[in-house]
Parts: structure tokens; sequence; C-alpha cells
């Protein structure tokens, strides 16, 4: 089990001192100059040993993705962008680092602005988040007033300035396109790649986007190197992770583990286990809506990390377990995820924008029972069709979860068909 | 998607107050010159802070300020689904999470609840005019499922009992202390810390967000600006002066 020594974020649940002082006092911003002082191609280096894959979702290198930013200016300003619209289902692991441990994310943004060649950082935060809006930027503030951000900050000689900026409500909005798009003051509605926002980003200037996390966890990577980092979880899925549990656990928490921790040791020592005891247990999605789930059977071998649930064709995520147990009804959560999706659809494409809908309206049926056995095929197909035809991955993600249901629980579908027909259900009368 | 459109009845004008303008002039300045488009949600969302929803004079007077044509800010206003864009209740809006790991963990009751003490369907008034409610999707606390946002805060860990008890108690004219509703301080285990408990030797009696929403006393209360201190997405009044002005 991983030991608080080596938890990063050490105020996670905000119980220890929140304020500047109190976040130095747990080792956060000690020598941030002297970091910065190593240069532009140390840090990227370090960050790239120490394999750290963006916590965002898709992870994706982050010392990589910092490279593909252009050694020197062409005249236009470099932005990172720090993505904080943290709306995935399941997801609630940054909202407790922004009004816990902001000042983790801050000295990140600084650290990880000046390897992008980057003077000023818009966070975007998830409009709903009023009060960590309001935490995270009274914790700007004093580092304002500390001389940590502005003109040389941290006096490191960089200059940098981090501004808060919000959202009202578009899970679409996480996307980093669209993300860019609204913070322009515009509809969240994806933009077509290439260009990649590394060339064209925020206001056309080469850009990053950052997922909180991957962030706030740089300053301390890089105070205790790569290879302490990547001294957690298996290869190529190295360190520390958040881990937000929900559902029918007894103990629904956000913790810090090792990456690649098995599942089952994750919820029984943190929550308390699954409601009923882990017989009870009937799927687990991983890794926040979009990933497909996995049935008990898999789950008493599942290992938290991108390699392994990529293996069993779901995914990390953004690490976010919903559990659930044998009481749920798993067509109905499915459906729920559905409707998720068609209301947050941005409309552009046409896959997404009608087959979200159309999915949701089948899912609905096939909640109730009332469909024909072969409209279940027929859905596949129509997931299909959305995967990989869209602009953003918003019409994969709401194309996964059904089949991942399709593929685990057809015959509780089939049997609810059958049910309804005949009111008989086929397992009970086999018993 | 849905279609959101404009309500029916529209005010005749719509006026920021004087420390809103203020406020949303430094709330420009955080923008390159030439972007200040970037500024529409802002301001935008400190219109409906004001007013409790986004009318048509409201938006006419965000394009003016910013220097966007109308429909532009009608877009974003009908985009993003935190714009209201037909009048709340009076005391309060109710928004029931409903996405996946609430409704597991009983939303649809708490639905049920607004439906019978509220109103019918979601958006309407209740009888009185005091009270509106709707499912919203996934608010970004779900392992303090099933949660409800009132204002400005999250009511979170509710049961029919508590959440029944807090829209009583917000009737009464009181505002419930927000956060976990069963005794939890924020996220962590309910059955006491497995980690961090090394540090674990803060004295505040509540979480970050619930320090906030009892300091400032404003969960739902609608913002005239000259409230004291309005951090939301801004700066400090008062002496400290970041420098903002010199974005590129």
């Amino acid at each position: 089990m991983l030991k608080d020594q080596d938890r990063i974020f050490t105020n996670l649940y905000g119980m220890h001192d929140r304020s500047l002082k109190g976040a130095k006092s747990r080792g956060h911003w000690s020598g941030t100059a002297k970091l910065i002082k190593k240069g532009r191609d140390w840090v990227i280096n370090e960050m790239k040993d120490s394999g750290l894959r963006g916590r965002g979702g898709a992870g994706f290198p982050t010392g990589l993705k910092w490279s593909f930013m252009p050694k020197e200016s062409d005249g236009r300003p470099a932005y990172l962008v720090i993505n904080a619209d943290e709306s995935e289902p399941g997801t609630c692991k940054d909202r407790e680092i922004m009004r816990n441990d902001p000042h983790t994310l801050i000295e990140g943004a600084l650290i990880a602005s000046f390897a992008m060649n980057a003077n000023a950082c818009y966070i975007y935060i998830r409009g709903e988040f009023i009060r960590e809006r309001e935490a995270l930027q009274a914790a700007i503030d004093e580092c304002y007033d500390a001389g940590l951000l502005g003109k040389n900050a941290a006096k490191s000689g960089w200059d940098f300035d981090l501004y808060l900026h919000h959202g009202a409500g578009a899970y679409i909005c996480g996307e980093e396109t669209a993300l860019l798009e609204s913070l322009e003051g515009k509809k969240g509605m994806p933009r077509m790649k290439p260009p990649f926002p590394a060339g064209a980003g925020l206001y056309g200037c080469p850009t990053t986007v950052n997922n909180v996390e991957s962030i706030a966890v740089v300053p301390t990577i890089l105070r205790r190197g790569g290879d302490w980092f990547k001294g957690f979880g298996r290869e190529n899925n190295a360190g520390t992770k958040l881990f937000a549990i929900s559902g029918h656990v007894n103990n629904p928490c956000v913790v810090e583990e090792e990456m690649s921790i098995p599942l089952q040791e994750l919820l029984e020592r943190h929550c308390g286990g699954v409601r009923g005891g882990w017989k009870n247990l009937k799927a687990v999605i991983p890794g926040g809506s979009s990933v497909p789930l996995l049935p008990a059977n898999i789950c008493s071998d599942a290992i938290m990390d991108f390699d392994w649930l990529r293996e069993q064709r779901s995914g990390l995520g953004t690490a976010a377990v919903i559990v659930m147990d044998e009481s749920t009804d798993v067509i109905k959560a499915i459906w729920r995820l559905s409707k998720f999706y068609k209301h947050e659809s941005c409309g552009q494409c046409t896959p997404c924008r009608e087959g979200t809908g159309w999915m949701m309206r089948v899912m609905d049926r096939l909640v109730r029972g009332d469909a024909e056995p072969e409209e279940i095929d027929m859905l596949l197909d129509v997931t299909k069709q959305v995967e990989g035809h869209t602009i953003c991955a918003l019409g994969d993600a709401a194309a996964w979860p059904i089949q991942g249901l399709i593929r685990h629980y057809r015959n509780e579908i089939e049997d609810r068909i059958k049910h309804k027909r005949t009111g008989r259900v086929s397992s009970v009368a086999a018993e | 998607m849905s279609i959101r459109r404009l309500h029916t009845e529209q005010p005749d004008s719509f006026k920021f107050t004087a420390a809103n303008k203020k406020w949303a002039k430094e709330q420009i300045a955080k923008y390159p010159k030439g972007r200040q488009a970037s500024a529409v949600i802002p301001l935008l969302w400190r219109a409906q802070e004001q007013e409790g929803w986004l009318s048509k004079p409201a938006i006419e007077t965000v394009g003016t300020m910013l220097d966007m044509a109308f429909i532009r800010v009608l877009e974003v206003a009908s985009f993003y689904f935190m714009f209201q864009l037909a009048p709340v209740g009076k005391i309060a809006h109710v928004q029931v999470c409903g996405t996946l790991s609430c409704m597991i963990c009983g939303a649809e009751d708490l639905i049920g609840i607004c439906k019978e003490e509220i109103a019918d369907k979601p958006h309407a008034l209740s009888a009185d005019g005091n009270f509106s409610w709707e499912e919203v999707e996934c608010l970004g606390a779900c392992t303090n499922a099933p949660m409800v946002q009132i204002g400005k805060d999250f009511y979170e860990d509710l049961t029919e009992d508590t959440f029944r008890e807090i829209l009583a108690a917000f009737a009464r004219g009181e505002v419930p202390t927000p956060g976990p509703q069963n005794g939890r301080y924020a996220a962590e285990p309910l059955s006491g810390l497995s980690s961090l408990t090394e540090f674990n030797t803060g004295n505040y009696e509540t979480n970050a967000s619930v320090t906030r929403a009892l300091e400032y006393g404003d969960t739902v209360k609608r913002i005239q600006g000259n409230e004291v201190p309005i951090l939301v997405a801004g700066k400090k009044p008062a002496k400290s002066k970041p420098a903002k002005k010199q974005a590129k």
C-alpha cells in the first residue's frame, strides 16, 4: 500500500492547513525557482522519464505532449490551458485538488508553462464548481501576493500570469478543442484536427491542454525525481493516481493510490468493500462513463492501470470507479449513460447528434424489454456507425458503454425481452 | 443536445449594478486585447447571478459590452445548460444530479420528492413561485452521491429525509449548511481515514467548499456585486493587484 510520505496530494481531504503557509509546510513551493533554472529541456526530459501519462482519460504521455510545443516563438505567444472541466460521470478527483490542495496545481502550472515557453496559463473550471472556483482563486491571489505568480514568478526569472476561467455546464467542453472554443467565447464545439493545439490552439497560438491532475503532480515529480515516480505501478503505467470510487461500496471516497493496484484491494482497503460483500458485486465501470464495464467475474483479477484494462477492452479513463452491486439493473445503468451522452452531444456531427438519441431510445426499450431480439444486433451496428465517425471522441464514448453491455450482458437483455413477451424469465425457469 | 429558446415573456430592460459592471471590466482584462469575447460566459453568468435567469435584454447588454453580435451571445446562452432562459423559483432552483453514480444511490427518489414538493415538471415554478427544479447531468461529486446543487452550493450524501428537511428549511427562509449531510467531512471514507492519517492536523470545522459558503452566506442570494469579497473568477478587491493587464 502506498505510504503517506509517498502521496503527492497530502491535503486531499482539506483537513490540513489549506493556506499557502500550510502548503509550504507540506513541501510545496519548495525550490521552485531552482527547478525552473535547470532549464526547459531538463524539465521535459524528467517528465518523459517519469512515465507520467495524462490523467484526463486518454493516457497520452505528458512529457511527450509538452515536447510538441514549438521550441522558439515565431512571434505568437504560447499558452498552457488546464482542463478543470471535470464532468465525466463518476469523476470527482480534480475537485478535491482544487478546493483542498490548490497549491499543487498552481505550482505545477508555473513549471509546466515555463517548460512550454508560455507566460500565461488559463485554468478552465466547470461552471458548477463555484466554491471550488472561489477556493482556487483565493489560492491564486495568495500566490500573487507572495510573489509566486506575476513578474519574475517565485524568483525564477520567468514572468507568469495565471487566470481562472469558468464554463457553464457543458460536458463537451472537457474535449480539448471544444474547451478552447469555449474559452474564446463560443459554443463548445470541437475543432477538426489538424491543426493540433500545439500548432494552433487558443487564439490561434501554440497551446497545450492538460488535465488538472497531470499538472498538479509535476512539482513533486521534479522534486523527487522521475525515477521515484516510475517506481510505482507496472511498466508503462507509472506513478500514483487519484481514484474516485462511487456507487455501491460501503465507503465511497477519493483516494490516492499506486497505479496497477488490484481493484479488489482498492475497494477493500479504502472503501470498506462492496456493499453486501464481494460476492454481491455485479459490475464495475473502471474509468468513468466512457469506458465499457467489467462484469464481476473479471473484476476479481482486475488491475487498475491503462494497459491491463485496455486488454479487457475497457480502459482506465479518469480512474473513476463506479461500483454496481447485484441490486443494480445494469441495462438501465447503461441507458442512463446513453441519456447523458444524448444530452451532452454538441450536435455538430450528424452521426453523434442523431446516433446518441437513437441509441438512447433503443436502450430505453431494452430496459423495458419492449424490443425484438434482433434489435440488439442492430443497436450494436449503430454504435459502430457512430464510433470513429465524429470529430471528437464523444461519439465513441457514447458507443463504448453500450458495446460493453452487449458484450457482457447479452443474455440479460435477451431474457428481459423474452420475459416481457412470455411472462417467464428463462434463467429462473432453468433453476 | 436539446433545444432551448428564450422565454416568451421578457422584461423591458436589463442593467448591471455599478459594482457588477466594474467587476465585468476586470474580467474582460483577463484576456488579450481584441479577445474580449472570451469573457462572455463569466458576464452572462454574472447577469444570471444578479437576476436569477437570463433575459433577452441581459443577453443583448452583454453583447454590447463585449462588442459581439447578439446572435453569437444567444448561441452561447442557449448552448450552455447552466444558463436559465426562463425565470426560476424565487427562493431557490434545485438541481438534482441524476447521472449514474447518483442514480444508483437514490437520485430517482430525490427527483420524486421534487415532483411532490415543488412541481410536477422540471423548470416549472412551484405554486407559491418560490421553488423550481430540474434534473442535471453529473455535477462531479460522485463519491458524495446522491447530491443536489442549490444556488452555489452542493448538498451531498443525501437521503430522502435529509433532502426533505433541506427543502423545508429553505422554505422557512433558512439556508441549511451545505456539504455532506451524513457527518462526512469531504470525500474521505465515512468510516474514517484510510490514508493521510499523518496529515490530519488541521482544525477547520468544515471542508473548503462549506467554509466558503458559510463565510459568504450567498448560497441562494442574488449578486449585486458589492458583497465582500467576491472572488468568483475575479481578484480580491482592495489592495492586491495581480498583474492582470499584461496578457499578450
